[in-house]
């Protein structure tokens, strides 16, 4: 803050610590006043001594005396009913092009009180490049992708849905204790995994396993991970899919919801200063979106400039809560702004609207270290998982009505088959051999043994300590006394 | 008789030493005084206070590591709520020390994912009261990742702040944390008392590859304390896990972390005119606990006093008791072991409330005097 002058008086040259709006448009070599660069810290180290105040113009001492001298002149001279002449110092006539000049919010004036209404009615529109049919709406939209990148988008949204039928169904049998399937998002997935590089950071919610398959995650260690078998690389410690792969950059799944988003920041923040090529993404679904770590990790990523995508998978429902008891507002696309993030909003169940959006907002995340924030709507066909009947909260017909109409796998498909890229007979022969592989993998999955009991104590520290391995020695000892009580065959030695 | 006798003793390591090979260090120097009287610079120990170990521990591993990285409240700008880090953010800038919005939840969760992302972040809390507000980063993100991720992602982050009672904050702003976050796995907790532990823990901190959090007492940031010349080295560590003995005794063990520290010792000064000689032993690290050497303590004295600032239930005593009742130490005791803890309320604003509610040094020999049945 500017320490005014001694006699009170200002000068007329603007404070600085103006409402100009944070333009990234600045041009090169302008020296923004002191709180601005405040406002949009990049990478600034004050100068030694601390920050410089130098760049606050401050009025000279000359100048305030003559103001105080003016000020003092015209109150000894004053007559009531002679105007005094526009040649004194704002402070005592504010000038009617003053403008505000508070620190929190660049903006005018307003002499009428209105409130701003939250725009329920038409909220902010729904992006898409195709139709339910599958034709493109505006040419110049179209991502023009080349035949095997669709057919590949095509194969993994309809791998993931067999995949997802037959671990469903193997809950219900009791051979998997809970499982989550991803109907009628698929198109969320691999749109938006499709427009990212293969290194960029992945913290997904749960509803991602796509994004994951896309990058080419086999179908065994999925499977794995849901039976928790030798095989699995997250040693069966977790609940079904909650997969993580390290090599592919997708952060293990962690089940409360929405810590994933400033964590996803926080790495965002840390790929910032190793200047690499690289965004963080971050998934998450409109009830997550309540949680107070949204509300802090969008608040986050624009204060700390960081290059996100945040990708909110809006499907209707958080478990049994519709959105119109999840919020009152325009979706959560309409909250973005109100974080200084770049929003949009697209229709989920369209892939290539998806792609566009995604390859977008990451191309400036990174060229340009600002967080983006992408709504994708769409419907959650299935229920919320294994534990859940969402028969008891909304109709069938609802449920019918998005699977038969405006599902995303049936909307590519008409697209290739308008295209000719594919016909009745691939579609028949993939739908076999897709099924096949995931039955292969499943059965071998069933089979396999489950990890070393005493996998029970490691990775609790980055070393074992030394209680932990006392009790593991105990555990080997009991087991080699009494080893015959257990089902120890089920398990590898 | 006794003066000469006096005099006899202070020649009696330059007597000793004449019959070996010249000493090195801080006793040459005192030899060199006796012999040739020449006044040489004062001794290598000095006086530091908690808050400028800290503030040397911070900047220290930040200049060692370019992968630290500071944040919190208040943290640059401001110099620190406390203090701490004050110059840290001139000198290394706002890449490296970065004040947050206010929101535990939200700058804690950044952390974790900057630690998951290959960075070593300092969080700091403004108090560990605070810490509530983010705690399901700090067990279910920080704590328990390193074993759901199998080892595949590892979080090198520490949380530090003040800890426990201050003075006059009341109840919202004086709770102990030790035995909350003691309780997880996967969590190292260390509650240093000396600038030496505050120091060699904070650095120690920074180097482990676990997340560690680390219980400072804002009443102790003021406090000075000697600090010897290796403690003042760049390299000086504290090990994790590791209690100290601060004061050899043989008719009871009075086990402390923290500020209660101060108190066993004063208490420890008052006992030993009247006889009683205190073993008092600075835990350092709550998880993991060192309790061999309350063990062997209390092979040697047979009586256990632990004195902690936080509430009675489920505290650091408690824990102490039950791993002693469980190890072989238990047949050495002569008598129930007994917890002098914080009063079983929140913490009263009230000065005087709030005196009586925390461990004073007349509780601990009380406590002792019980036990030792005098």
């Amino acid at each position: 803050m500017p320490a005014a002058s001694a006699s009170g008086a200002r000068s007329h040259a603007p404070l600085p610590f103006l409402t100009v709006p944070r333009s990234r448009a600045a041009p090169p070599g302008a020296t923004p006043p002191y709180a601005l660069t405040h406002a949009s810290r990049r990478f600034t180290t004050p100068p030694p001594g601390g920050p410089s105040p130098a760049a606050k113009p401050r009025p000279s001492a000359k100048m305030a005396a003559m103001a105080a001298w003016r000020a003092l002149r015209w109150r000894l001279l004053r007559t009531p009913g002679s105007g005094p002449a526009r040649r004194l110092s704002t402070a005592e006539f504010p000038s009617p092009e003053e403008k505000p000049q508070f620190p929190g919010a660049s903006a005018d004036f307003a002499d009428r009180l209105e409130f701003i209404q939250p725009n329920v009615i038409s909220g902010i529109p729904i992006y898409r490049v195709m139709d339910r049919q599958g034709h493109i709406v505006s040419p110049e939209e179209d991502p023009q992708l080349p035949k095997e990148l669709v057919l590949k988008l095509y194969k993994t949204m309809t791998l993931l849905n067999t995949m997802d039928r037959i671990l469903y169904e193997s809950q219900r049998q009791g051979r998997i204790s809970f499982y989550m399937t991803n109907y009628g998002e698929e198109g969320t997935h691999v749109g938006s995994a499709a427009a990212l590089d293969d290194t960029d950071l992945v913290f997904g919610q749960y509803r991602e396993a796509g994004v994951l398959m896309y990058r080419g995650y086999p179908l065994d260690l999925f499977m794995a991970q849901c039976y928790g078998n030798t095989s699995d690389p997250g040693k069966g410690r977790q609940m079904p899919v909650h997969y993580g792969c390290r090599d592919r950059h997708f952060v293990t799944i962690s089940s409360p919801l929405a810590t994933q988003i400033p964590q996803a920041v926080g790495a965002a923040y840390a790929i910032k200063r190793a200047d690499a090529n690289r965004a963080v993404i971050c998934y998450f679904g409109e009830g997550a979106a309540s949680e107070g770590d949204a509300h802090a990790g969008f608040n986050f990523a624009a204060t700390l400039e960081c290059p996100i995508v945040f990708f909110c998978r809006n499907n209707g429902y958080a478990i049994s809560t519709p959105t119109s008891e999840q919020y009152r507002g325009d979706g959560i696309a309409a909250r973005g702004p109100g974080y200084g993030l770049l929003s949009i909003r697209v229709d989920g169940n369209d892939v290539f609207a998806v792609y566009n959006a995604t390859k977008e907002a990451r191309r400036r995340a990174v060229a340009e270290n600002q967080p983006f924030l992408i709504e994708a709507m769409t419907y959650r066909i299935g229920h919320h998982s294994t534990s859940d009947d969402s028969s008891a909260y909304r109709s069938v017909d609802e449920v019918n009505y998005w699977d038969k109409q405006d599902h995303p796998i049936s909307r590519l498909r008409h697209y290739m088959l308008n295209r000719g890229w594919w016909d009745e007979e691939e579609e028949k022969g993939w739908r076999k051999s897709s099924r096949k592989m995931v039955m292969e993998a499943f059965e071998q999955a069933e089979r396999k043994l489950k990890p070393n009991p005493q996998l029970l104590f490691s990775d609790v520290y980055r070393e074992m300590p030394p209680h932990l391995r006392r009790q593991r020695a105990a555990l080997e000892r009991h087991l080699q006394h009494y080893g015959e009580h257990y089902p120890l065959e089920h398990f590898e030695k | 008789m006794a003066a000469s006798a006096a005099a006899l003793r202070h020649l009696a390591p330059l007597g000793a030493r004449l019959a070996r090979l010249p000493p090195r260090g801080r006793a040459a120097g005192r030899l060199l005084q006796q012999r040739r009287g020449i006044r040489l610079s004062a001794p290598a120990a000095i006086q530091v206070t908690v808050r400028d170990a800290l503030n040397q521990a911070l900047d220290e591993e930040l200049e060692r590591d370019e992968r630290v990285f500071l944040l919190g409240e208040e943290v640059a700008q401001y110099d620190g709520a406390y203090k701490i880090s004050r110059g840290l953010w001139k000198k290394y800038g706002d890449k490296r020390v970065i004040d947050t919005p206010i929101s535990e939840m939200g700058f804690t969760g950044i952390a974790v994912g900057a630690a998951m992302a290959g960075l070593r972040p300092v969080c700091e809390f403004m108090t560990f009261n605070f810490s509530m507000q983010a705690i399901d980063q700090v067990i279910n993100s920080a704590a328990k990742t390193c074993y759901m991720s199998a080892g595949s992602i590892a979080v090198p982050i520490v949380f530090r702040g003040p800890n426990g009672a201050s003075a006059g904050v009341a109840a919202q702003h004086s709770q102990c944390f030790a035995a909350w976050y003691g309780h997880c796995p996967g969590l190292k907790v260390v509650s240093p008392w000396s600038s030496e532990d505050a120091k060699g823990l904070l650095k120690a901190s920074i180097r482990d590859d676990n997340p560690v959090v680390m219980l400072e007492n804002e009443l102790l940031y003021g406090v000075p304390f000697e600090m010897s010349e290796q403690a003042q080295s760049k390299d000086f560590l504290v090990p994790i896990g590791k209690a100290k003995i601060e004061r050899q005794g043989t008719h009871v063990t009075l086990v402390s972390h923290s500020r209660p520290v101060g108190h066993c010792l004063e208490a420890a000064a008052v006992l030993a005119k009247e006889g009683v000689e205190c073993e008092v032993i600075n835990l350092r690290t709550i998880r993991p606990m060192d309790i061999e050497t309350v063990e062997a303590s209390v092979v040697k004295t047979n009586h256990l006093v632990t004195v902690e600032g936080g509430w009675p239930q489920f505290g650091v005593g408690a824990e102490i008791c039950a791993r002693i009742m469980e190890g072989s130490a238990f047949n050495y005791l002569d008598a129930p072991a007994v917890r002098v803890t914080g009063a079983d309320v929140p913490m009263p604003y009230a000065k005087i409330l709030e005196d009586n509610c925390i461990p004073q040094v007349k509780d601990i020999i009380f406590a002792v005097k019980k036990t030792l049945n005098i």
